[in-house]
């Protein structure tokens, strides 16, 4: 629970509850649904049946004397806007057109075909359905591995292959650790597609101000500066005449961190009919239209010594891309690749992605992106490396982790790991889970017959997203500090939290370096007109990014305080510390409000010194950073129904220094929810014509409270070098470490039945069949 | 063909005329304003849009507004009294049971109504008790925390 904060205390490092949540928990935030402008119509978006089909028309009649409806446009209306943007590039990538209403021909189950506009919500999605559309349909293919197949359905035809782009990487000499190798060991191991399935669905509110020419956006999004610039691309707008404002935002997980057609189709309508208009995604149109995570389906090989020192690895990786390229849908496979020596010494990596079109919507960033599959790849090889050399797995990855001395390690895939004490996790989750006890106990209940597993895990990860020139976009993040005549503090970031709790972590990073309490301190984000550029919150950026930002600009803001203090006290000997300027000799002082206030009345100024007191500062990050950590989990398995009961869960992260320990525990539970709903519950289905089976919260298995086991969050803090915070990030840790510890840990369970490796997800039906095979 | 309803909603009285298709949580957030109850599934899984109607909860995403007809309606809004909030509330903010906030205004309604029916809940009771209601934030760990602490508190 938050603990109570006297005055004077600092306030990094303490469980200080948020400073978002009266709004949150008394309902009265405002989330896009909420908000309601005068004039505003509703749309409603026709939405393709088939998952390749001709559109051979379009059959508006039955609209005409609908009351209340007010326009409908088609493909035929809106082809001159966009395309949807693909902000990664590779060598030789093949991007579709995506133009935001299809045209000619749909590429997947819910591509959107055209938009009803009407005067009210139920007016809308009734003439939605008068709409006809007559389609041929066409053969299509969902699986990424049938698409590589010679005879596989083009999912676009001019490129029969459905090969988006081939992409290697290589470092050291893979062949020689092959050669020299006395054990190799091969599998294939696939991470399923996965719904993010934030609790609020998608939503856009566009307003057209004619006399103005210019258009605010309302969108649940992750990064509105980066879709205020793509989205005025699209429409043809200026900036500067084009505003994102995001309000609450109810989760993204990644899949709010993109730019999505219906965020310009509603900008089209508005500008179009001259009113603001309002489109929520339903749940249906969730499933079906936003992006999907993961889709990999990975070819291992690893290669070490029988002493268990691991050599190299080789990786052949076919993404599932989907149809189209949203945002970054090629370059997250790219991630997985990056990451593949985990934390381990071996210098000897070769990788080879093949991206593949599929008739289904595109795949992109979900919480780890790229890094959960890679992770969840090595620390299976690595179980299986141990079980094959009858190595206890917590001792091979000790043996093969990078020691506390080689950093900064430069990886065979070109990075540069920051700091790190690899084995401290793994032992502190050894000692808390009581290891060697636990061994005993499943020795004793594999003499009963029981099914019980141990499963460890350890990983890292790539995060604070991230130098620029590794970035499609900008890898820098932007503050500014103002503090107001009556020496209030208000903090604009760039980032654009939904959610992570920066309202207050910021606050606390403020209130101390400015001595002050935390109740004069605000934190804005999330309108583009208000906040100075910013990049966004994604890819455990927030904190690590933004947060120096933040640091940089109140360290400026100092120094301009003290300038003024020392005008003020007529010294130049001066220090500023708890909210006061005070003078060495006299022992005089003068308050952060007295500063601020003479600094906006400005009737004198200290030498070269402009008035006001307000502070912007862009940091751009020298490196990544690579928190790491070790998740252990201990599993028995019900033969009788199979399922699985997690029985313990330790999760051990290390995020450099830690700002809320309330707050980094709530990112690590609410990570590791989402590894196990991979691990255990969730699954896109496709079915082999392309229609989502999962297409509902009906069908597609989020963990409730019921199927979370209690986990037990610990933290080992080694601070990272790269800012000057310390800090690392957090916010897709618990996912990156949670998916293998527990299909290491089932797979441990069922190794008496021969069981050495298990496709995710373990339902219970996949379980019981193997159990009573 | 409108129907009039009235229903008390949050202890105050209003009379409205509705179609009788419309949905209670469209009722609760389009025409008395009450944007507080979410909408997340439309199929009554995720629980977001939970209320109290006749003190027992419900998802209004499931039923229509003329069912409420006569009867009364307590939203997240109507929770605090006199800028006091309940002890559910404050112990979701004591204990970091929310992040999004998205699920929140439904899971503490779902909560209250947990604890009214059973004062004194289990882990495991409170995990199967909110089991209605999906959070995509937090894995349930802190709102369970919160759950036992509210319980606490209100014995």
């Amino acid at each position: 629970m938050a603990t109570t904060i006297t005055k004077t205390e600092t306030l990094v490092g303490k469980r200080i509850r948020r400073r978002e949540d009266p709004r949150l928990i008394t309902g009265t935030a405002t989330y896009v649904d909420d908000i309601k402008l005068p004039g505003m119509h509703h749309a409603c978006i026709v939405r393709s049946p088939h998952a390749a089909a001709w559109i051979k028309g379009i059959d508006l009649s039955q609209l005409k004397d609908m009351p209340g409806v007010v326009a409908v446009f088609t493909g035929a209306d809106t082809k001159d806007v966009g395309p949807v943007p693909c902000g990664a590039s590779l060598p030789g990538l093949r991007v579709p057109h995506h133009r935001i209403l299809a045209t000619d021909r749909v590429y997947y189950v819910g591509h959107a075909v055209a938009v009803v506009v009407a005067t009210d919500r139920y007016i809308a999605r009734d003439a939605a359905d008068k709409i006809e559309v007559d389609y041929d349909p066409l053969p299509a293919v969902a699986d990424p591995e049938k698409a590589l197949e010679p005879d596989a359905p083009a999912v676009h035809p001019e490129w029969p292959d459905n090969i988006a782009f081939n992409y290697h990487q290589e470092g050291g000499d893979v062949n020689k650790a092959f050669e020299e190798a006395e054990v190799v060991l091969k599998q294939r191991i696939t991470s399923q597609r996965l719904i993010p399935t934030p609790m609020e669905t998608r939503g856009v509110v566009a307003d057209w101000k004619p006399g103005d020419k210019s258009l605010t956006i309302y969108s649940s999004t992750q990064i509105p500066h980066l879709l205020r610039t793509l989205v005025a691309g699209m429409l043809g707008l200026p900036e500067h005449k084009t505003r994102v404002i995001t309000p609450e935002v109810g989760g993204g997980f990644g899949c709010k961190l993109n730019v999505y057609a219906e965020e310009a189709l509603m900008g089209f309508v508005a500008m179009k009919i001259g009113k603001p208009v309002k489109w929520i995604e339903s749940r249906r149109e969730n499933c079906l239209t936003t992006i999907h995570g993961r889709g990999h389906v990975d070819y291992f090989e690893i290669a070490a010594k029988r002493d268990g020192t691991i050599l190299g690895m080789k990786l052949k990786l076919i993404q599932d891309l989907g149809a189209y390229h949203q945002l970054l849908t090629p370059a997250i496979p790219t991630l997985s690749v990056l990451m593949m020596p985990g934390l381990y010494r071996f210098r000897n990596v070769v990788a080879d992605i093949v991206g593949v079109f599929t008739n289904c919507v595109p795949t992109d960033a979900y919480r780890g992106a790229g890094r959960p599959e890679a992770t969840h790849g090595i620390e299976r090889m690595v179980d299986l490396l141990a079980a094959e050399l009858r190595m206890d797995p917590a001792e091979i990855r000790l043996k093969n982790f990078i020691q506390p001395e080689e950093f900064p390690f430069a990886t065979a895939t070109g990075l540069i790991y920051d700091s790190g004490q690899y084995d401290l996790p793994l032992k502190k989750a050894l000692d808390i889970a009581g290891y060697a006890r636990l061994r005993e106990e499943q020795a004793a209940a594999r003499k009963q017959g029981r099914l019980v597993g141990i499963g460890i895990a350890t990983y890292g990860e790539i995060c604070a997203f991230g130098p620029s020139p590794a970035t499609p976009a900008g890898g820098w993040e932007s503050a500014t500090v103002k503090i107001d005549p009556d020496g209030r503090v208000t903090v604009m970031t760039g980032a654009s939290p939904h959610g992570q709790g920066e309202e207050t972590t910021f606050a606390q990073i403020a209130a101390d370096e400015l001595g002050i309490d935390i109740d004069d301190v605000v934190v804005v984000h999330g309108d583009t007109a208000v906040v100075q550029y910013g990049i966004g919150t994604f890819g455990s950026r927030g904190t690590a990014v933004g947060g120096p930002a933040l640091y940089y600009a109140l360290q400026q803001l100092k120094a301009k305080i003290k300038r003024f203090g020392s005008m003020l006290l007529d010294s130049s000997d001066v220090t500023y510390g708890a909210g006061r300027c005070v003078c060495a000799k006299t022992g005089k002082s003068v308050s952060l409000a007295q500063i601020a206030a003479a600094s906006y009345r400005a009737m004198k100024l200290p030498e070269n010194t402009e008035p006001g007191m307000q502070a912007t500062y862009f940091w751009e990050p020298p490196n990544f950073t690579f928190p790491f950590g070790a998740h252990l989990v201990v599993t028995e398995v019900d033969r009788e129904t199979g399922a699985i009961e997690v029985q313990r869960y330790v999760a051990v992260d290390d995020c450099g220094k830690i700002i809320n320990p309330l707050l980094v525990d709530g990112q690590v539970h609410g990570g590791v929810a989402q590894g196990l709903g991979q691990a255990l519950f969730e699954q896109a289905v496709y079915d082999e014509t392309g229609q989502l089976l999962s297409g509902e919260l009906t069908d597609y298995a989020v963990p409730k409270a019921s199927m979370m086991p209690w986990i037990e969050s610990h933290h080992t803090e080694t601070p990272s070098p790269v800012n000057p915070l310390g800090v690392k990030g957090v916010g897709e840790a618990g996912t990156i470490g949670c998916s293998p510890a527990v299909v290491n840990s089932v797979v441990d369970a069922l190794s008496p039945l021969g069981v050495r490796h298990l496709d995710m997800p373990l339902t219970p039906e996949k379980i019981w069949k193997i159990v009573n095979a | 063909m409108k129907r009039q309803i009235t229903v008390t909603l949050n202890g105050q009285p209003r009379t409205d005329e509705v179609e009788p298709r419309l949905l209670l949580i469209h009722y609760l957030r389009e025409v008395a304003g009450l944007t507080g109850p979410h909408i997340g599934c439309e199929t009554s899984i995720c629980g977001a849009c939970t209320v109290e109607l006749d003190g027992k909860a419900v998802k209004s995403c499931a039923l229509f507004a003329v069912q409420a007809d006569g009867r009364s309606v307590l939203t997240i809004e109507g929770l605090a009294s006199d800028g006091t909030l309940h002890p559910v509330q404050e112990a979701f903010w004591n204990e970091h049971g929310l992040q999004c906030g998205y699920c929140t205004p439904g899971m503490i309604m779902a909560a209250k109504q947990l604890l009214e029916r059973n004062p004194a809940p289990t882990d495991q009771e409170i995990r199967h008790g909110i089991e209605g209601n999906l959070c995509r934030c937090t894995g349930y760990q802190h709102i369970v925390n919160a759950v036992r602490a509210a319980s606490a508190t209100m014995r």
